[in-house]
Parts: structure tokens; C-alpha cells; sequence
């Protein structure tokens, strides 16, 4: 779901589902059009949160999906009639979209589960729904002993006493994070980032990466191909390896926790029935039915009072109270800031000296 | 005199009437996107030069610019080498061979570019096909670096790109009489000479296409580099997608399009004028 995008396709793909969704389903009954990324992710959700929400709200939830949700919240903010109402997206997307008006300001008196939720995980735009990590993981052929195996990103960069091939995402959001926590900065230090350092320090391991990987499914196939040592992947992807047999290994410690948050478009055509559903969707009982059919984390931590996780599980889990205190929370708001766009547009010169 | 002019006039007219079909789709598909595509490039709110600006100025644009023209020039030589003596042999076998090496030339173009992407990791990489065996003989005592980099970008490109070689130089090759190279031996020609001053001349042609066909193409390569190139080859392709990405607007990436665009044309031109394409292409 994270992976690679693909705008043209994905964009044209929704607003065709879209137009398709509005054509057939004109009830009486109060409904929202929901939109997520489609996949096993969006399956599992509509297990967890969609159906059991338009049963306790009475309404119907039509959905849509698009990999890249970004470029069609803009056009159908520009053609003047949207027809989306609740979107799910990496946070970012809600912040820009909020700061250039494609997205509704929430009301949170509206919201009480979403107000009672910690404050960094909203803002005036959105409210986490989901979260993932991007984690430090390894091989257990190469580093066969828990004690002798990298668990920080001081010890990713460290490569005397780690020997091994690395792979870093192709991209500069977490990355940057990472190279920050290298060069020693505290987890809860790290923002506003210092990008300078952050480059000055990637550009002393980057002779030792021998990839830049670019979708989710590549971080994956790096590791269990014994491709690559050690890598920051998405704790799913790991995860899932994991469960397939793979002899691979990660850990939260240095973990960068990202999200996804529900926003509502401007003008939405159902905004009433959007906000009951964004309220909802936050329920900590339906929040806490997510992590059982996939590996993300409830973006509500009552989610982990409910009972409905076992401890266990909760162990996997990248929001898990232990877990999050052990990770660094990004933060959103800088990357969608001016200092965090010039970031992004610095990361290819770095690639290409 | 007068009448055969206006039966040509009729004729002309009439193979207008036919073409007109296929000239819509041409203008439809490809005039209209393209003039699209250079107008949307002078956009940034308004009438703006933003997006060209920024691929002048900024040295990312021009870095990806030069790599993606050098693999296309390597990409496309490489072609030629391997391409023609396949061709050559296709051309000059005798009856099932000539299909067998035709079909071998074709078949992978029913497999899909991202399939042979990764069946190209399975071979290079660290601890793929060939990786393994030169360790198991003991050539090799480290896995030499064949993927995540510009080999294995480019291998990967010439693989996907040889039929385009191959395919044009054998159909000219076929139209060559094979009594010319007896012609040239009777006259006393060895057989490098009548290879070079008769058949070579004469499958220019096909060269001539075949490589502009494996060098446009390769300008515009994208999954192979993304797979193979361990996101160190960036080519222009993924710059466009970047820009997307980056700037959210449209012009951002259709700049560098007709940038790329632009600088082929004139390579075409130039290049046109010193070999001058109507003596090899038009016959006379």
C-alpha cells in the first residue's frame, strides 16, 4: 500500500471507480464515499472498521481506492464538485491538503474519540487512522545472535563491527531520521530536522548501500534474497517475511512510526455523515479490530485497553504503547512545511554526487 | 498531357481520403498530447518559464540528461554489435533455422519488460545464477557487484531492446540479391572487401533504423534502470515522475519532456545532415 505510485494509472483508475460508485447507489440512506489505497489493506479494514461502523451508524459506506490519493483530491477540489468524502492517506497529504484548501477543517467537539486520542497523533486537519513503521531489519544468517545484531541506527552505520550490505529507501522522508538518530540526536530531538547533518551524515554510509530501494515489495525480496544484510524496511513487509519462513529479524528500538490519518475533502457532498464516520472509524473497539487481520497498528492506543489484543500481539505492533515509546513519532507537519519540500527536492542531487 | 495530371490529382486525392482515417488517430493520439503536454510545461499559475528554469539551473536535470544519453549510446551500440551477425545468421540460414532464430528473436517479446526485470535480478545478483556458479568454481571469492548498478541496468536494457536491432537489419539484409557477393568475388573481391563495400552499404538501412529504434526507446526507459539500477541509475523517465511527485503540477515533468524532446531532434538533425539520411534511406 505504501509502495511506489503510480499517479497517472492510480488517478485515473478512482475517478473512474468513483463515477461508476455514484452512478449505481442513490438511496434514501445517509451514505459517505470512502476512500483508501486499495489491497489486502483496504480489505482488512473494511472487515474491521467499515462494516461495523455503517451497522452502528446506520449509513452506507461505498468505497474507492486509490494508490496515490493526492492528485485526485486536487482535481476534484478544481472541478468544483468532489465527490469523495473521507479519505485515507499518509498523513502529509492531509496537512498540505488542509493548508491549500482541499481539505475540511475538523471540529473535534464532533470528534470525541479522535479528541481523546494524544494530541500528536491530529491536527487541526486529521486524525491518525492507521500506523506503520519503518524499522531496522537484518538477517538472522548473518547476525544469527540477538546480542550481535544491529539494533540502532548507530550500529547500521557502524560497519566495522557490523560487516554486511545495507539498503535505504530511495527517498528522503525516514531516511533522514535515521541519519539523524545515527550521528546521535534523541528520538524525541529530531525535529525541525537538521538536513545538512542528516546528508553529511548519509553520505558517510552511502558507499556501503548497495541499494536505494524504491517500493515495499523490493525492500522485502533485498533481504530475503540475502541480497542485502541489513535494511529499513516497513515493519509489514518484515513482518509478512517473517511468517512466510523468511530467517530475518527486525526491531522497533529507533523505529521511525508514520501514519496514515483520515481527513474530509472540502465540500464534501456527505460532510454531516463523513464526520460520524471519522469519529467512528476511531472507536477504539473497531481501532483494536484492525491489527487482527493485518500487520498495522490502531492509531487509537485505547485500542490496547479493549482487551481485544492480546499481549502478544501487541508485541508486533508499531503503536503498541512499548513499542511507540521506543520509536520516533514523525512529524507530519515539518515534511509538509517549506523546510520539509526542500528536502525532498534536495534528495536527488545526494543520489546522483 | 493535361488529363493523366488530373487522374494523378484524382489518385492523390483518393490516398488522402484513405490516410485520413489514420492521420485523425495520429493527431489525435500524439499531436494533441504533445501540443497538451509543451502547453501544460509553460504553466505554473499563470503563463510562467518556472519549470524550464528550474531544469536549466539545477544540475540534477543535467546529470540525468547526460547518463540517460550515455546508456542510450552504449545501449544502442551494444545492440548493433550483437544484432547484426544474429540478423546475418537469420538472414542467411537455410530453411527451419532461419525461423528457429527468428522466433528466439521474438518469443521474449511476449514476456512482459517487469518479468524479465526480475528475471534478470534472479541471474545477477549477489546471490544469483551466475554469482553462484563462479563461486562454486572459484573464480570469484567475493560476489562481483552484477546488479543494483549501470551494468545491470544496461544488460538488461540491451536484452529487452535486441529485437529492435535485430528485426530491421534482417529485413534489409534479406532484400539483399545474394549473387551480389558473387558478383563482388568474380570482380575479385575477398570477402571482407565485398562485405564492406557492397553488403554493408546496402543493410544500412536497417541499421540506420534499428539504432535510431533502440536509441529513442532506451531515452525512455524506466522500469528496467528502477529495478536493476539499485536507484542509482536515474534516467530522465524518472525525473519526469519525480517532478510529479515533487511539485505536484503537471509542468513540472512535461518541462523536462520537451526538454528531452527538443535536444533528440536537434541530435536527429544534426546526425541527418553528416550522413545524410536520403542517400542511405531514399533510393533515388
Amino acid at each position: 500500500m505504501k509502495d511506489g505510485i503510480r499517479l497517472l494509472l492510480g488517478g485515473a483508475l478512482a475517478t473512474a471507480a468513483a463515477v461508476a460508485t455514484l452512478g449505481s447507489g442513490a438511496t434514501a440512506e445517509e451514505q459517505i464515499l470512502f476512500v483508501s489505497q486499495g489491497g489486502a489493506y483496504q480489505k482488512a479494514q473494511t472487515i474491521a472498521i467499515l462494516d461495523p461502523a455503517a451497522k452502528k451508524l446506520g449509513i452506507k459506506i461505498n468505497q474507492d481506492s486509490a494508490p496515490d490519493a493526492w492528485p485526485v483530491m486536487k482535481t476534484q477540489i478544481a472541478s468544483g464538485k468532489p465527490t469523495w468524502d473521507v479519505v485515507d492517506t499518509p498523513t502529509g497529504y492531509c496537512i498540505r491538503g488542509g493548508e491549500q484548501g482541499l481539505v475540511e477543517k475538523l471540529d473535534f467537539s464532533k470528534l470525541p474519540n479522535a479528541a481523546a486520542m494524544p494530541a500528536a497523533y491530529r491536527n487541526d486537519y486529521s486524525v491518525a487512522y492507521e500506523f506503520y513503521s519503518s524499522v531496522l531489519a537484518y538477517s538472522l544468517k548473518k547476525f544469527p545472535a540477538e546480542g550481535a545484531a544491529p539494533k540502532t541506527w548507530a550500529d547500521f552505520w557502524d560497519v566495522k563491527k557490523y560487516p554486511g550490505r545495507r539498503a535505504l529507501r530511495n527517498h528522503p522522508i525516514a531516511t533522514l531520521e535515521a541519519a539523524l538518530m545515527a550521528d546521535g540526536v534523541a528520538p524525541d530531538k529530531l525535529y525541525p530536522l537538521d538536513v545538512d547533518r542528516a546528508l553529511k551524515k548519509l553520505e558517510e554510509i552511502k558507499p556501503h548501500i548497495t541499494v536505494w530501494w524504491t517500493s515495499g515489495a523490493q525492500s522485502a525480496q533485498l533481504l530475503n534474497d540475502g541480497e542485502v544484510d541489513m535494511v529499513m524496511a516497513w515493519n509489514g513487509r518484515v513482518s509478512a517475511l517473517i511468517k512466510e519462513g523468511a530467517r530475518v529479524a527486525y526491531t522497533y528500538n529507533q523505529g521511525i512510526l508514520q501514519s496514515t490519518s483520515l481527513c474530509i475533502l472540502k465540500g464534501a457532498p456527505n460532510s454531516a455523515a463523513a464526520i460520524k464516520f471519522v469519529n467512528e472509524a476511531v472507536d477504539p473497539v473497531l481501532q483494536a479490530n484492525l491489527p487482527l487481520n493485518i500487520d498495522y497498528g490502531p492509531a487509537n492506543p485505547k485500542a490496547f485497553d479493549t482487551g481485544i489484543i492480546s499481549p502478544a500481539r501487541a508485541k508486533e505492533l508499531p503503536s503498541a504503547p512499548e513499542n511507540a515509546s521506543r520509536q520516533a513519532l514523525m512529524s507530519y507537519a515539518w515534511w509538509s512545511s517549506p523546510k520539509g519540500e526542500e528536502a525532498e527536492k534536495r534528495w536527488l542531487g545526494f543520489l546522483q554526487k | 498531357m493535361g488529363q493523366s495530371a488530373s487522374g494523378q490529382d484524382g489518385e492523390q486525392r483518393l490516398m488522402l481520403l484513405l490516410a485520413a482515417p489514420a492521420l485523425l488517430v495520429v493527431s489525435a493520439l500524439v499531436l494533441v498530447p504533445l501540443a497538451w503536454l509543451v502547453g501544460q510545461s509553460f504553466y505554473d499559475d499563470g503563463l510562467s518559464l518556472a519549470h524550464y528554469q528550474r531544469v536549466f539551473n539545477e544540475a540534477v536535470y543535467w546529470r540525468s540528461f547526460g547518463l540517460t544519453f550515455r546508456i542510450a549510446a552504449l545501449v544502442t551500440i551494444v545492440c548493433l554489435l550483437l544484432g547484426y551477425p544474429v540478423a546475418y545468421a537469420a538472414a542467411m540460414a537455410k530453411r527451419p533455422w532461419n525461423a528457429v532464430i527468428l522466433a528466439l528473436i521474438v518469443l521474449p517479446f511476449w514476456t512482459s519488460v517487469l518479468v524479465r526485470a526480475y528475471a534478470w535480478l534472479v541471474i545477477l545478483q549477489r546471490t544469483g545464477v551466475i554469482n553462484q556458479l563462479l563461486e562454486r568454481v572459484g573464480v570469484v571469492s567475493e560476489p562481483l557487484a552484477l546488479a543494483h548498478n549501470e551494468f545491470g541496468a544496461t544488460l538488461a536494457t540491451v536484452h529487452i531492446l535486441l529485437p529492435f536491432m535485430v528485426l530491421p537489419i534482417y529485413a534489409s539484409i534479406q532484400k539483399i540479391p545474394h549473387d551480389l557477393m558473387q558478383a563482388a568475388a568474380s570482380l575479385g573481391g575477398g570477402p571482407a572487401y565485398a562485405f564492406r563495400r557492397v553488403f554493408l552499404p546496402l543493410s544500412m538501412p536497417g541499421v540506420i533504423s534499428g539504432m535510431t529504434l533502440v536509441f529513442i526507446l532506451t531515452l525512455g526507459f524506466y522500469i528496467t534502470p528502477e529495478l536493476l539500477g539499485g536507484g542509482r541509475v536515474v534516467m530522465v523517465s524518472m525525473v519526469v515522475s519525480r517532478n510529479v511527485e515533487l511539485y505536484q503540477q503537471w509542468g513540472a515533468a512535461s518541462a523536462v519532456g520537451v526538454v528531452l524532446l527538443v535536444v533528440v531532434a536537434a541530435i536527429f538533425y544534426v546526425v541527418g545532415r553528416i550522413v545524410s539520411l536520403d542517400r542511405i534511406l531514399g533510393p533515388k
